[in-house]
C-alpha cells in the first residue's frame, strides 16, 4: 500500500506543487486502496476510474507547461451520491434511480472539476439521505473502517468511511441533520456543515431544501477548510445561496490560537442518553481548550429540547414534496402494475411502492400527513415557530460565547441491524446536530478520541453563528493539533489495518 | 356516449334564479425566458427543445426567479387597481401530474403579489359594470400533453399520452375575481366583457400576446345560482376549456341554464370542474371535487421572499401606458367616428386592427369601412369573430392602394381576398395569379369600346344627342366582355372621347 | 390530536402516490403513530405569538434578469425516460381530468 494515501490533502497538494509526485501516481494509489479494501468497506457505488485517471493525467501536463494551477489540483477526492456528476451515474443510494445518469452537473462538482480535482467515484449513502447508518441504502450498507460489523453514521457512511479508509483524502458530503458531522464523529474523521447558503446546493437531490447543505469531509480541519474555499461561495442558479465569499476559512485553520475566546457549552446537548466515553471525551477537549486560553462558559438552549421533534416535522415534510418527483415519467424507474387498469396514476403508485425503501416511505408518508389539511398548525406550521425559538435561543447563546461546543453524536458507533428495527432510536443519533441545521448556522465536527468502553470513535461538534464559518477553523485547528499530540499522532493511526498485507501502521 | 344535460330556458332561469359568477383567468406573460429557468418562452417549437434541467424537475435542481416577470406580474396589479403586496412568498402547490416535472406546482397561496383590485367593465351599450379583483398571483405553467389513441383525442378512452415540456415553466399571472353579483340575465354578456377587457388590459400593457387561440389568456368560469333574495350563495361548477371570447358567453349562458333545470326539478349541483366543448355548446362533468385535491400548500423553501418596494413599485405604475378606456377615448377623437361606429369597431374586437392599418397607411375611413364592412361580412358567414378571420392590416392597405391606383376596383378586390384568404398569397401576388387585373391598356379597352358601340348603335346615338347618362349601357357592355376586369371610369371617358362627346 | 391510523396511512398512500399493501399499512401506522407521539409536544411551545421562520438566513428579492440561458437537445430531454416517442415522453392512459 502506497504511503501517499496516508497524506493529507494539504501536503498531497504540496508534494503535487513540488513536482515530489505526479497526479497520476497520487491517483492511482488511492484506485489500487479502493479496490484493495472497498470489498470489505462499500464505501463507492461506483469507482470513476478512467476520467479520474484522465483529469490526473491533464493536470500533470497542464504542471508541466507551467500553467497556474488551483492548490488542490490533483488531489483527488469522492463525492456522496447524492449529488449529480456528468459522466457517472447518481443513484441517491435508490433503486428509483438506479442506472440513471444526469445530463448535467452540480455546481459544486463544475468547481471541482475546474480546480483540476479528480473525482475517485460516487460514494453509498442512506437512500435519499434519510438515515443515520447508512443502513437504508439500496445497494447494501457501508462498514465502519474502525470495525467492520459496525455502522460508519449515515446518511454520508461512505464518504466518511472512504477517508477514514484512507480510499480517498477528501469527499463531499451533504448535511440536513447531521449527515456529515455524525458519520465524522464515529469513524474519526472531520466533517463540516457550513452556514445554510454558503454552498450552493444546485445538483444536491434535495432532501430538505431549507436544511441541506453541501460540505467538506476529511482527515484534517485545515483539509475542510481548504475544500470548503474550493466549494463555497455565491451560485446565481441558488436562490438561497449567500453572496458572501467563502475565505478566511484556511487563514482561520492556520491561527493557531484560541486565547481569550469564550466557548460555550450547551447544557441540553449531554448528559443523560450520550455514552460515558463519549462524555468523556468531551469534557478532555473542554480541559485542551481551556489550557490554551480559551474561556468556557454554560449557556442553555431551552427550546433544542424540542429540536428532534420539529426536524421530523419539517424534514419529512419537504421531503414528501422533494420526492414527488420521482414517478417513473420522465427518468429513472418505471414499474407497471402486474394486474388491473394501466394508467399512469397507478404507475406512479408501483414505480414508488417499488423503488422507494421502508425509511423514505415512512418519512414521505409522515410528511405527507404534516402537511396535510387540518394537520398543517399542528404540526408543520408549529414546527417553523419552534424553529424561530431555536434561533432565538442560538442568538442569546451567541451572545454569551463566540463559538458553542457539544459532543457531535450521543453514542459511538453501534452494530449493524442494532436499531433498525426501532426508527426513534434511531432518530435520536442526530439529536446534537440537528439544532444547527434548523437555525442555519455552521457546525465542524473532530475526533476527540476513542472511547475507553469500546475503543471506537468519538467526535466534537463546534458550532459558530451564521456566516462565522471560520471560527470553526480556528478553534477546530487548535483543539486538534492539541489532541493528537496527546494522542502521538492522528486518530487514524489507530485504526486497525484493513488491507491483509498490512502490517500495523506506525505514526 | 355523451348525454345531453337538461337546461331550462334562460329566460326561465333568470325568472328563478340570480346568477354569481367566479373567474380565474390565467394570462401567459411574454418573457424571454421561463418564470424559474432560462429556457426560452416561445411557442410552437419542436417538443422538448426549450426546456433544460429546472423545466424536467430533474434530481437537484433549484427554481430562480424571472425579473421581468415580477415586473409584469407588478404592472398587471396595478392596472386592475390592486395594492401590491409589501412582502410576498412564494409556495408549493403539491399534486401530482404527468404535465407537471415536480409534481407541485411553484405558485403563490396566501401571499398574493396582488390584492383587493376593481376592474370597471363597459358592456356593450355603454352599462359599466365594476368587477371586484381578489388577487393577482404568480404561478408556473404546465407542459403540453397529447392524448393518443383514442377517438377523440380527448383523455376519456386515450390508450397513453405524449408530454411536451416546453411550456412547462412558462410565467402565469392568475387573476382571481370576487364573487359577480347583481349581473342578472347580463352575465354572460359581462363574462365576455369581462375576459375582453383583461385581455385587453395585458396586451396593451405590453405583458401578454394575449392570444387566446394560443392559450395566452385562459379563463376557467365560475357559474353558481340561487334564489333571488338569498344571500348564501348556491353551489358553483367550474368550468374549463374555455378558449375563445363567444365560448366564455356560451358557456356561461349553458351553465346558467344547465344549473337552473337541476335546481328547478330540485336536485342538487354536484361542486365539480366541467369540461367546455363550443362544438356542440355544452359542458361535460370532469372530476368531482374530492379530498384528493388537499393541495399541502407550504412556503416554497428554495425561493426567497419577495419584498417590492414602493419604489419601485411606483416606478413601475410611471412606466404603465394609457389605459385602454383612454386610449379608447383618444382614438374615437382622431378617427372622427360617431359614439355608435366606434362602439361598434369596439364590440367587434378589431379596434387594434384598425389602429393598425391606419399605421400602415390607410384612412380612419377607409380602415373602418374594410373591418367593418367586408371582414366582419365574412367573419359573421364563418362563425368565426372579425380578427380571426386570416385577415391582416397590411392585407387591407395593399388592397386599398391597389384600388385606388385604379388597379382593381371594389369588386374585383373582394376577389383579390378570397384568394389572399386560401393562402394564394399577398393582394398583389393574387391579382397577377389569377389575372384580376383592370384593364388598362387603352388599346384594348379602345377595341372593346368600339365593338360595345358597334354593337348597340341606338345607345351611342343618343349619347351623341346629348343624353350622356345613356353612357352607361355602353360602360355595361364593355365591363361584361372585359369581365369587369375595366375601370369604369376611364371606361366611360374612352366611350364619350370616341363619340367626342363632353361629358 | 388523535392518533394515526390505517385509514388515514391508506389515505396519505394514495395523496403520496405509493402502491401499499394492507401488511405495509398496517405496519407503517403502528411506526408513525409512535414517531407522531413523539413529535406532537411541538405544538406545545408553538405559541401564537411565536412566528414562524420558513427560511433560515434572511434574503430577499433574489431575482434573474429576464435572458435565455442553456437549453437541452430534445435528445438530451429524453435521455432518461423510461419511454418515449415522437420527441415526447410517453405515458400510460392517464385517468383523471386535470385540476
Amino acid at each position: 500500500m502506497s504511503e501517499l494515501i496516508k497524506h493529507s490533502a494539504a501536503q498531497l497538494a504540496d508534494k503535487l506543487a513540488g513536482g515530489e509526485v505526479s497526479a497520476v501516481e497520487v491517483t492511482q494509489a488511492h484506485l489500487d486502496r479502493i479496490a484493495a479494501v472497498d470489498t470489505d468497506v462499500h464505501a463507492f457505488l461506483h469507482v470513476n476510474t478512467d476520467e479520474a485517471l484522465a483529469v490526473a493525467a491533464d493536470v500533470d501536463s497542464r504542471r508541466a507547461r507551467g500553467e497556474q494551477l488551483h492548490r488542490l489540483a490533483g488531489v483527488p477526492i469522492a463525492v456522496k451520491d447524492l449529488i449529480v456528476t456528468i459522466g457517472q451515474p447518481t443513484t441517491a443510494g435508490s433503486k428509483i434511480l438506479e442506472g440513471w445518469h444526469s445530463p448535467y452537473d452540480a455546481t459544486v462538482v463544475k468547481k471541482l472539476r475546474a480546480a483540476g480535482m479528480p473525482i475517485l467515484g460516487k460514494t453509498n449513502l442512506d437512500e435519499f439521505a434519510m438515515g443515520s447508518s447508512t443502513e437504508h441504502s439500496a445497494f447494501g450498507p457501508t462498514r465502519n473502517p474502525w470495525d467492520l460489523d459496525r455502522i460508519p453514521g449515515g446518511s454520508g457512511g461512505g464518504s466518511a468511511a472512504a477517508v477514514a479508509a484512507f480510499e480517498a483524502p477528501l469527499a463531499l458530503g451533504t448535511d440536513t441533520g447531521g449527515s456529515i458531522r455524525q458519520p465524522g464523529a464515529v469513524t474519526g474523521t472531520v466533517g463540516v456543515k457550513p452556514t445554510y447558503g454558503g454552498v450552493s446546493r444546485y445538483g444536491a437531490i434535495a432532501l430538505a431544501s431549507s436544511l441541506d447543505q453541501i460540505g467538506p469531509v476529511s482527515r484534517t480541519v485545515l483539509d475542510s477548510a481548504l475544500l470548503h474555499e474550493v466549494i463555497g461561495g455565491h451560485d446565481p442558479f441558488d436562490s438561497t445561496s449567500l453572496t458572501d465569499p467563502s475565505t478566511g476559512l484556511v487563514e482561520a485553520a492556520l491561527t493557531g490560537n484560541v486565547q481569550g475566546m469564550r466557548i460555550g457549552v450547551v447544557k441540553e446537548l449531554g448528559g443523560e442518553g450520550y455514552q460515558a466515553g463519549v462524555e468523556a471525551r468531551f469534557h478532555e477537549s473542554l480541559e485542551l481548550l481551556r489550557a490554551a486560553g480559551a474561556e468556557i462558559v454554560e449557556v442553555s438552549c431551552p427550546s433544542f429540547n424540542y429540536a428532534l421533534g420539529a426536524y421530523y416535522l419539517i424534514m419529512p415534510s419537504e421531503a414528501s414534496s422533494n420526492l414527488a418527483k420521482f414517478d417513473g415519467v420522465r427518468y429513472g424507474l418505471r414499474v407497471l402494475p402486474e394486474d388491473g387498469p394501466m394508467t399512469i396514476e397507478r404507475v406512479m403508485g408501483a414505480t414508488r411502492a417499488a423503488g422507494f425503501g421502508d425509511e423514505a416511505k415512512r418519512r414521505i408518508i409522515l410528511g405527507t400527513y404534516a402537511l396535510s389539511a387540518g394537520y398543517y398548525d399542528a404540526y408543520y406550521g408549529s414546527a417553523q415557530k419552534v424553529r424561530t425559538l431555536i434561533q432565538r435561543d442560538f442568538d442569546a447563546a451567541f451572545a454569551q460565547a463566540d463559538v458553542l461546543i457539544s459532543p457531535t453524536a450521543p453514542t459511538t458507533a453501534f452494530r449493524l441491524g442494532e436499531k433498525l428495527d426501532d426508527p426513534l432510536a434511531m432518530y435520536l443519533n442526530d439529536v446534537a446536530t440537528i439544532p444547527a441545521n434548523l437555525a442555519g448556522v455552521p457546525g465542524l465536527s473532530l475526533p476527540s478520541g476513542l472511547a475507553d468502553e469500546d475503543g471506537l470513535p468519538a467526535g466534537v461538534q463546534l458550532l459558530a453563528p451564521a456566516r462565522q464559518d471560520a471560527r470553526l477553523y480556528r478553534v477546530g485547528a487548535v483543539l486538534e493539533a492539541m489532541l493528537e499530540e496527546s494522542w502521538g499522532g492522528p486518530i487514524l493511526a489507530k485504526a486497525p489495518a484493513l488491507e491483509r498485507v498490512d502490517t500495523v501502521e506506525g505514526k | 356516449m355523451m348525454s345531453m344535460d337538461a337546461t331550462l330556458s334562460f329566460d326561465e332561469a333568470m325568472e328563478k334564479f340570480d346568477p354569481v359568477l367566479g373567474f380565474e383567468v390565467h394570462v401567459e406573460l411574454n418573457t424571454k425566458s421561463k418564470m424559474f429557468s432560462s429556457a426560452p418562452n416561445v411557442f410552437g417549437d419542436e417538443p422538448n427543445t426549450n426546456v433544460n434541467e429546472v423545466d424536467l424537475g430533474l434530481p437537484g435542481v433549484l427554481p430562480v426567479v424571472n425579473k421581468t416577470a415580477v415586473e409584469s406580474s407588478i404592472k398587471i396589479g396595478l392596472a386592475l387597481n390592486c395594492k401590491i403586496a409589501e412582502t410576498c412568498r412564494f409556495a408549493r402547490k403539491n399534486y401530482f401530474y404527468p404535465d407537471t416535472p415536480k409534481n407541485f406546482q411553484t405558485s403563490q397561496y396566501d401571499e398574493p403579489i396582488a390584492y383587493d383590485g376593481y376592474l370597471d367593465v363597459e358592456l356593450e351599450d355603454g352599462t359599466v359594470f365594476r368587477v371586484e379583483i381578489e388577487r393577482a398571483h404568480m404561478e408556473e405553467d404546465a407542459g403540453k400533453l397529447t392524448h393518443m389513441g383514442g377517438a377523440t383525442g380527448r383523455i376519456q378512452g386515450a390508450d397513453f399520452s405524449l408530454v411536451d415540456y416546453n411550456r412547462a415553466g412558462v410565467p402565469l399571472v392568475e387573476i382571481v375575481t370576487k364573487p359577480i353579483e347583481g349581473a342578472g340575465a347580463r352575465a354572460p354578456e359581462l363574462a365576455k366583457a369581462y375576459v375582453a377587457a383583461i385581455r385587453e388590459i395585458v396586451k396593451n400593457l405590453g405583458v401578454s400576446d394575449a392570444r387566446m387561440e394560443r392559450g395566452n389568456v385562459r379563463c376557467d368560469a365560475n357559474v353558481s345560482l340561487r334564489p333571488y333574495g338569498q344571500e348564501k350563495f348556491g353551489t358553483r361548477s367550474e368550468t374549463k376549456n374555455v378558449n375563445s371570447l363567444r365560448a366564455v358567453e356560451h358557456a356561461v349562458r349553458h351553465e346558467i341554464q344547465r344549473h337552473a333545470a337541476v335546481l328547478a326539478s330540485g336536485e342538487s349541483i354536484v361542486q365539480e370542474t366541467r369540461h367546455w366543448h363550443e362544438d356542440t355548446r355544452t359542458t361535460t362533468a370532469g372530476r368531482p371535487k374530492s379530498d384528493a385535491d388537499d393541495y399541502r400548500y407550504f412556503p416554497e423553501p428554495d425561493l426567497v421572499p419577495l419584498v417590492p418596494s414602493r419604489d419601485w413599485v411606483e416606478s413601475l405604475r410611471s412606466q404603465l401606458p394609457e389605459p385602454p378606456s383612454e386610449r379608447r377615448k383618444r382614438l374615437k377623437e382622431a378617427w372622427g367616428y360617431t359614439d355608435l361606429e366606434f362602439r361598434d369597431v369596439v364590440n367587434a374586437g378589431v379596434m387594434d386592427e384598425i389602429e393598425e392599418t391606419i399605421a400602415a397607411g390607410a384612412s380612419a375611413a377607409v380602415a373602418r369601412k374594410w373591418w367593418m364592412g367586408e371582414i366582419a361580412r365574412r367573419a359573421k358567414l364563418a362563425d368565426v369573430d372579425p380578427v380571426d378571420l386570416g385577415v391582416s392590416p397590411a392585407t387591407v392597405v395593399e388592397l386599398d392602394r391597389l384600388i385606388s391606383s385604379g388597379k382593381i376596383n371594389d369588386k374585383l378586390a373582394r376577389e383579390v381576398l378570397d384568394g389572399v384568404l386560401a393562402g394564394e398569397g399577398t393582394p398583389a401576388e393574387v391579382v397577377d395569379k389569377r389575372g384580376l387585373a383592370v384593364v388598362s391598356d387603352d388599346g384594348a379597352l379602345q377595341a372593346a369600346v368600339d365593338a360595345a358601340l358597334a354593337a348597340q348603335p341606338d345607345v351611342a346615338e343618343k349619347i351623341r344627342g346629348g343624353k350622356v347618362q345613356a353612357v352607361g349601357a355602353i360602360v355595361g357592355g364593355v365591363m361584361k366582355v372585359t369581365k369587369g376586369q375595366a375601370d369604369a371610369a376611364r371606361v366611360r371617358e374612352l366611350i364619350l372621347q370616341t363619340l367626342g362627346v363632353e361629358g | 390530536m388523535a392518533a394515526i391510523n390505517r385509514d388515514d396511512v391508506a389515505h396519505l398512500a394514495r395523496l403520496a402516490h405509493i402502491e401499499m399493501s394492507d401488511q405495509e399499512l398496517d405496519r407503517m401506522a403502528g411506526e408513525l403513530a409512535v414517531i407522531v407521539d413523539s413529535i406532537k409536544s411541538v405544538s406545545e411551545v408553538a405559541s401564537a405569538d411565536v412566528p414562524a421562520t420558513s427560511h433560515p438566513i434572511p434574503l430577499n428579492n433574489v431575482l434573474r434578469e429576464d435572458v435565455v440561458g442553456h437549453v437541452f437537445t430534445a435528445e438530451q430531454a429524453l435521455s432518461g425516460a423510461p419511454d418515449a416517442e415522437d420527441g415526447r415522453f410517453r405515458v400510460p392512459a392517464i385517468l383523471e381530468e386535470e385540476s
